[in-house]
């Protein structure tokens, strides 16, 4: 139980996780649904945090103490690629949906999909 | 030189990306993109020689050596794809300057070409990697490219397409990105070589689990395997035709890559399908998806829909040769990818063709083609043959691969169900040349009169590829070869 507890973080992730995934399937708002997407990949990048944390190491910055615990900084990196892809996704997202707001002055789904179904194929 | 071509393969289209963006012109930016695409061409020719000769080339990306820096691997299987993505790419853009002129306003044309760029890039980085989250973040080069480029569509249904893929596409990078966190949680690396020699003595096995459970949906979903392929219909039919012939050659056929990559190199065969029975997940939606969207496409109407349905039908047949997981299994996948690469991306030129000249590619309404546009039918035909897999055709040598690999095996409910799955291919293909040879003009008869051939720059890139299925249909001897080889490297491990 205690142990359930320790890794409290790692529930904070799943719970991130899951409202994002349920926002973008609920959701039939576009701006809504990205949200969501991009709760669901901070919860990712949450994740590799959480991994780098070493129990009572310091932020991993070169000192002259080579005993000195520290956390790992590979996970760090890694992330910092992933929220560049994060906020690059979240950009053309958000651009698309200005497009199909101009063409459909709509950004519900729902009515979107009701429009399409009346457009023939070609 | 030679040794720093692995490098030079990324980085000469990458680098013309933002060039195409300064020059801010059509034609130029054009060129650009056609020059850089064709050396990238000539580079991946010249690795798989050296390949062939050498062996496995490894290469430390900025002197880094391997478990820490990122490394390109580069084996029989890389190097064939990257000729692949790379020859498409090249033969597709051929044929993007007349196609695209009609789609996309010209001042948005060096804008196009230098997401197609961007989208290359992604997709050759993807496959010469050795670096896992290197995977990850060419995966997003080239999705982010193909998001921008399927919005480039003259329909308004384009945009939305586009933004669908985009959230399903996400999804499955993130998916992607999750289980590569697992895996570098479960063994501390993130080259490839390097975890699947740990992979097997690391402590924590459920972690290795839960990372294969979620690259394995990563991936299914961004290779379009039914049933995850609900993006690729609307995309393939609303993107600039062009930009459907590209992607319907290579954005699935990479992701397809990336799961040999997972299960059989990193993860190893006696981990995904000994261990964990990958088979029995991955064979019936292989099944299902080639009986039921060879089924579905029987009904469509439009050309371009009817051939994406039948892209993620043939998906399916690649995905039954992977999920036999023997020699003859793999070979018949592997061969599959670059000859279904082939057959479509001409099908796809050919509609565009239909598309310049006619305006629309409404399969009834394409009464006697044959009479005004010969050239762009008997493509159409011929590799319509080559989808359904006669001989002489590049679609019998794989699907004739495919058979004889399932019997070896003694599944033969798997090669009747191919067979019948080809019939109905006869009921597609047959449906539209029905239509294009027999069917007389009626009076309401479309634009059809002072209709002529397409133009002879989408005409050469098409026939290059016709050809090239022909060829390769007659001598099936030297892309099997290859795919051998490639097959015997993967079973084998790193």
């Amino acid at each position: 139980m205690t142990q359930a507890i320790g890794l409290y973080s790692y529930w904070i992730v799943i719970l991130l996780m899951m409202a994002g995934l349920y926002i973008m399937i609920a959701r039939y708002n576009l701006v809504k649904k990205i949200i969501g997407l991009g709760l669901f990949q901070t919860s990712i990048f949450y994740l590799y945090i959480t991994m780098g944390k070493v129990d009572g190491g310091t932020a991993p910055i070169l000192v002259e103490d080579a005993t000195l615990l520290y956390s790992n900084p590979v996970p760090h990196v890694l992330i910092l690629t992933a929220i560049v892809v994060g906020v690059a996704t979240s950009a053309v997202a958000l651009a698309l949906i200005v497009r199909i707001y101009e063409s459909f002055d709509t950004i519900e789904e729902d009515e979107i999909k009701a429009i399409e179904a009346q457009e023939p194929d070609s | 030189m030679t040794e720093q071509l692995p490098a030079l393969q990324i980085l000469i289209t990458m680098m013309a990306a933002p060039l195409c963006v300064l020059v801010r012109n059509a034609r130029v930016s054009w060129a650009i993109a056609l020059l850089a695409n064709a050396f990238a061409c000539w580079v991946a020719w010249q690795l798989l020689q050296q390949v062939q000769t050498t062996g496995v080339i490894r290469y430390a990306l900025g002197g880094w050596a391997a478990p820490s820096g990122i490394e390109y691997y580069i084996d029989t299987m890389n190097a064939a794809v990257l000729l692949l993505v790379s020859g498409i790419s090249t033969l597709s853009l051929l044929y993007a300057y007349k196609s695209v002129s009609k789609a996309v306003p010209m001042a948005k044309h060096y804008l196009f070409y230098s997401a197609w760029l961007l989208c290359v890039t992604g997709l050759m980085g993807i496959v010469i990697t050795g670096d896992a989250f290197n995977v990850f973040v060419f995966l997003e080069v080239s999705s982010l490219a193909t998001y921008m480029l399927i919005s480039f569509g003259d329909d308004r249904r384009a945009l939305t397409a586009s933004f669908r893929y985009l959230v399903l596409g996400s999804v499955g990078a993130s998916f992607i990105l999750i289980g590569i966190g697992f895996l570098y949680a479960a063994t501390g690396s993130l080259n490839m070589v390097d975890l699947a020699e740990r992979i097997p003595d690391s402590e924590s096995q459920r972690a290795v689990l839960v990372a294969f459970s979620f690259i394995t949906i990563g991936v299914l979903i961004k290779a379009a395997v039914f049933p995850l392929h609900a993006w690729l219909p609307n995309a393939y039919t609303f993107a600039p035709i062009a930009v459907t012939a590209f992607l319907a050659g290579t954005a699935t056929k990479v992701s397809l890559y990336v799961l040999l990559r997972f299960f059989f190199s990193i993860f190893g065969e006696a981990y995904s399908f000994g261990q964990l029975f990958l088979n029995t997940v991955l064979l019936p939606a292989a099944i299902a998806g080639f009986v039921l969207m060879s089924l579905v496409a029987i009904f469509q109407t439009d050309l371009r829909r009817m051939l994406a349905y039948s892209s993620v039908a043939q998906i399916g047949y690649i995905v039954a040769g992977f999920a036999l997981a023997s020699q003859a299994g793999l070979t018949a996948g592997i061969v599959h990818i670059v000859n279904h690469a082939m057959v479509k991306t001409a099908l796809f030129m050919a509609v565009g063709c239909i598309i310049y000249r006619v305006g629309h590619a409404h399969r009834p309404s394409l009464d006697s083609l044959f009479k005004h546009m010969p050239f762009t039918c008997v493509a159409f035909i011929i590799s319509g043959l080559g989808l359904i897999g006669v001989p002489l055709t590049v679609g019998f040598v794989s699907k004739f691969t495919l058979i004889g690999a399932a019997m070896e095996r003694g599944w033969w409910i798997l090669a009747g169900l191919v067979l019948i799955s080809s019939l109905m291919a006869v009921v597609y293909v047959g449906r539209v040349v029905e239509v294009m040879l027999f069917r007389q003009s009626r009076q309401s008869g479309p634009e059809s009169s002072g209709l002529s051939e397409a133009p002879v720059t989408m005409l050469i890139p098409m026939y290059v590829l016709v050809a090239m299925g022909l060829y390769f249909g007659i001598n099936g001897s030297q892309t099997l070869s290859v795919a051998g080889e490639a097959a015997r490297q993967l079973l084998g491990g790193f």
